[in-house]
């Protein structure tokens, strides 16, 4: 090496620095939406002759992504033409991920509304045989449940969370910390086999309640709020305690009037987000409220309907003849998923109208 | 490589609204130009459409001309990742890339045009690059270790040796010594008088200072009023800006009396 | 006052201390129901021959359906949270992250449903497209199926359901890549498929690792989908085509655990303490891997 900065240029350097132009080869601006538009035209042509809608669409995306490929490589360069598949494999991801939804959504839908009438909000299926029958007794049991297990993890929840946020110091908090993460990964049926063997051991084996079923989802519930809470109290910001404190306010009175209102519509959302994701829960209230025919409004006492379990059963086991069974089960679905939907939809809500800083 | 930069009626937009208005100046190659300014007067916007960077904002975008050695950089067929493999830049905080190697930060650039490139060829240029930027001695025995391992004024000349190692024809600073110490600084600038043999060198800097030491050119702008479009108000010798400028506005700039 | 400070710190540590208590409650109470199982006679546990046979199949098939899943989710999930923080408008990028969100909002018996009628039968043709052309592979060794309802719809599913939470913590750390570096490699007059390959994927790199780990831990763990997707034989087989299969721990709970007693009741709990440990594992060192990146990122800043 010479001195620092000679600027010697080995002859093969310059084979290595592209010609110095601004002006390199590219593609016309209409150019990916000609491509895209020559792809679909075959891609009909495709299924017309009698290929299949699914097989027709993948070929438009190969072909689009071939031709795009090969068009920019001969004008604009290998790394331009790489930079163009990337985008189209890329979007076509996101577009595939997008059909299940949909398809779900159109299938439960188109198979749900039939049964959706009058008589299915308010008959339970005590003595149905056959056509007709409600989830009057599921929707309750449902309610039931999913109301126990909320005001079971609500409180544990949320104090576990000020405790975190508030006390919690060094390895303790720690651990919790990090063991409320992975208990979110504990598999909904391992959380009922839990509270099934839990509660076995109290009244001995085959024992089936509705309370079962708040324990179980329970388990499930208590990570999601404290996550969410404790999101939400560590957005609070330190003046408000201090300011607090200043006033010679004790620390448990500022939590609860200064910290808790500051954090409310966060928690709210977390809380209806919570809900959300236990209320079509099947798994664990299989293995501990099982399924009855009619109304059981108490939940320390033997079996209870519940939505998802209704559902499943109807489905699975129809009975003779199955159709009717069939139709309420996917009118079930279409209950959870709106049901569902709506309390995703509240959470948003929520947190845009009483959020402190409400800007969309 | 040294390339001139004329600029003629810029105006640059962040969506509706006018950021920088009706700029012409020309930028004279091997040479040190330095953007002077107080704060939201559009030098670092006007900087960044010299290589095309502004319009990554969403919905920012320019119009004018910038010809660089007579071509437009803002013609219908120019391709701005061209432009930006030829017009290197160097940022306010020093950026090299946090999961390569010292060795791969300035190999970087020459990896995206050249896949297939001997090694000992590929180590000739991150060496020759090094030593430009005055790094190579301080790093030369950890050059597979990460760059942000450096000090900071060091990871700032391993920016730079990144940015010229693709050896562009214009080398522009946003601001390069403003994260860093005083010593960082002047060894910097330093390098800035260095590579101007070489390269057209354009710096905005806050630093009054440093703009009389480093550059041979001063460009002075400022907002019209507030709420309103920057604007060069005067370009000149840096000698002559700093001793007789002819704006009054300019004055009281460099006299430290606003900004 | 002082009183008041004291009921309220012990109550809400009393409430961590809880969740430590549920955890390990969840392990002890199913270790004591599933010790019955472990001791009784081979010829008593259902399958004649003792409680590790009767789990083998049923871990291999968890596995299996698990491990197809995340091959098929990962990748696309990865694809979709560069879209979404990459490609799509800026605009737009909220909204098309609920949107995926929405997947995973619906309930896991939904998915079963939709696996039988409308996943299940439009993959028929696709099977026997399979084992026609490609059956020399054992994993598409037939005969193919008449329903569809085979171990490639059950991995189908579920990769559907674990994409949302794949995509969740990989789009999250998508979004952190500093813009500073970004820039660097644009600058550098990198494309953007080139600036992504040298700033977004190595900064996201931990945190997809993570992530598809949690996927992982979720679709171990996926109990009605597969249950009411997949047609079970017992045994062990790759074939993914076939009618027959071999079922996953979650699925057979639910499917034989409301109608059995006894000792039978035992071996289920059993396999369903074999399933906790495996996604627990999973889980901790998914949330390991995730919260070192973290670490590295905030020291970075």
């Amino acid at each position: 090496m010479n001195s620092p900065r000679t600027s010697v240029q080995p002859s093969d350097l310059s084979a290595v620095l592209s010609e110095r132009l601004f002006t390199q080869g590219s593609l016309p601006r209409y150019a990916p939406g000609v491509t895209l538009a020559a792809a679909i035209v075959v891609g009909g042509v495709l299924h017309l002759s009698g290929v299949a809608s699914g097989l027709a669409a993948v070929a438009v995306v190969v072909l689009y992504a071939v031709a795009i490929y090969g068009w920019s490589l001969a004008v604009e360069g290998a790394r331009k033409a790489k930079n163009r598949v990337v985008t189209t494999v890329v979007t076509a991801a996101f577009l595939l991920a997008l059909l299940p939804l949909i398809s779900v959504v159109i299938t439960v839908v188109g198979n749900g509304v039939g049964r959706l009438d009058v008589e299915f909000f308010t008959y339970s299926m005590h003595g149905v045989v056959g056509e007709g029958g409600g989830v009057y007794h599921a929707i309750m049991g449902t309610l039931l449940i999913t109301a126990l297990a909320t005001v079971i993890s609500v409180p544990v929840g949320m104090l576990c969370a000020i405790y975190l946020v508030e006390y919690a110091k060094g390895k303790l908090g720690r651990a919790i910390t990090f063991f409320v993460d992975v208990m979110t990964g504990i598999p909904s049926i391992v959380a009922g086999l839990f509270a099934y063997a839990l509660f076995a051991l109290i009244f001995g084996p085959g024992v089936r309640m509705g309370v079962m079923g708040a324990v179980a989802l329970s388990v499930l519930m208590i990570p999601i709020v404290v996550r969410s809470t404790e999101e939400m109290l560590r957005l609070v910001p330190a003046e408000l305690r201090e300011a607090a404190y200043a006033l010679a306010v004790p620390k448990w009175r500022t939590i609860v009037k200064v910290v808790l209102p500051t954090a409310g519509a966060g928690i709210a959302t977390g809380v209806t987000l919570a809900i959300a994701r236990v209320v079509g829960e099947t798994a664990p209230l299989l293995v501990t409220v099982g399924i009855t025919t009619g109304v059981n409004m108490n939940p320390f006492d033997d079996r209870m309907a519940t939505l998802p379990v209704f559902a499943y059963r109807q489905f699975m086991s129809p009975g003779l003849p199955p159709e009717p069974a069939i139709d309420r089960a996917w009118t079930a679905a279409l209950l959870l998923v709106a049901v569902v939907m709506l309390l995703n939809l509240v959470a948003r809500l929520i947190s845009r109208l009483f959020a402190p800083k409400a800007r969309a | 490589m040294a390339k001139r930069i004329d600029v003629a009626d810029l105006n640059i937009y962040y969506g509706e609204t006018l950021a920088v208005q009706d700029v012409s100046m020309s930028i004279e190659p091997r040479s040190v130009t330095a953007l002077i300014g107080p704060s939201g007067c559009g030098k670092s916007t006007f900087l960044r459409s010299l290589n095309r960077m502004h319009e990554l904002i969403p919905k920012a975008r320019v119009a004018g001309k910038v010809m660089v050695d007579g071509q437009d950089l803002y013609a219908p067929d120019v391709d701005p990742v061209a432009v930006r493999s030829q017009i290197g830049m160097v940022f306010q905080r020093p950026n090299p890339f946090p999961t390569m190697s010292i060795y791969d930060n300035v190999a970087a650039g020459i990896k995206l045009n050249a896949k297939r490139m001997r090694t000992s060829e590929l180590d000739e240029i991150v060496e020759r690059s090094l030593r430009q930027a005055n790094l190579w001695d301080e790093v030369k025995d950890r050059l597979d270790k990460p760059g942000t391992g450096l000090s900071g004024g060091q990871q700032q000349r391993l920016c730079i040796a990144r940015a010229i190692a693709v050896r562009p024809d214009v080398l522009l600073m946003d601001e390069p010594c403003s994260a860093l110490d005083p010593i960082s600084t002047q060894k910097i600038e330093d390098l800035i008088t260095e590579l101007k043999a070489d390269y057209t060198i354009v710096i905005v800097t806050h630093n009054m200072q440093q703009a009389a030491r480093v550059s041979d050119t001063t460009a002075f702008f400022n907002l019209r009023g507030i709420g309103q479009p920057g604007q060069l108000v005067e370009i000149g010798d840096t000698a002559t800006i700093f001793s007789a400028p002819a704006n009054k506005a300019t004055e009281d700039y460099i006299s430290g009396r606003f900004g | 006052m002082r009183t008041g400070d004291q009921i309220f710190a012990g109550l809400s540590t009393g409430s961590g201390v809880l969740i430590l208590a549920i955890l390990a409650g969840v392990a002890a109470f199913l270790v004591v129901e599933a010790w019955p199982a472990v001791v009784a006679p081979a010829d008593e546990v259902p399958g004649g021959a003792g409680v590790t046979v009767y789990i083998w199949p049923l871990l291999f098939g968890t596995l299996l359906s698990a491990a197809l899943a995340l091959l098929i989710a990962a990748p696309l999930a990865v694809a979709i949270a560069l879209f979404i923080t990459h490609y799509a408008p800026r605009r737009l990028a909220h909204g098309l992250g609920y949107v995926v969100d929405l997947l995973a909002a619906v309930p896991s018996i939904v998915y079963g449903l939709w696996g039988i009628a409308v996943l299940a039968p439009a993959t028929v043709d696709a099977g026997a497209w399979l084992y026609e052309n490609l059956g020399w592979i054992p994993l598409f060794a037939g005969p193919p199926s008449s329903t569809g309802r085979t171990m490639l719809v059950a991995a189908l599913v579920l990769a559907v359901m674990v994409l949302p939470i794949i995509t969740a913590v990989v789009r999250e750390a998508f979004l952190q890549t500093p813009r500073l570096y970004e820039e660097a490699a644009l600058a550098l007059g990198a494309t953007h498929w080139e600036m992504i390959k040298m700033t977004v994927l190595p900064f996201g790199r931990s945190a997809i690792i993570g992530a598809s780990m949690l996927g992982l831990g979720r679709a171990l763990g996926e109990t009605m989908a597969v249950a009411m997707v997949l047609s079970v034989s017992g045994g062990v087989s790759i074939n993914l085509i076939s009618r027959s299969n071999p079922s996953t721990i979650a699925a057979t709970i639910a499917l034989d655990f409301p109608e059995s007693t006894g000792i039978a009741v035992n071996t289920l709990i059993a396999a369903g303490l074999v399933l906790f440990a495996v996604t627990f594992v999973v889980n901790m060192l998914a949330r390991v891997v995730i919260n070192r990146r973290r670490d590295f990122s905030g020291a970075d800043r």
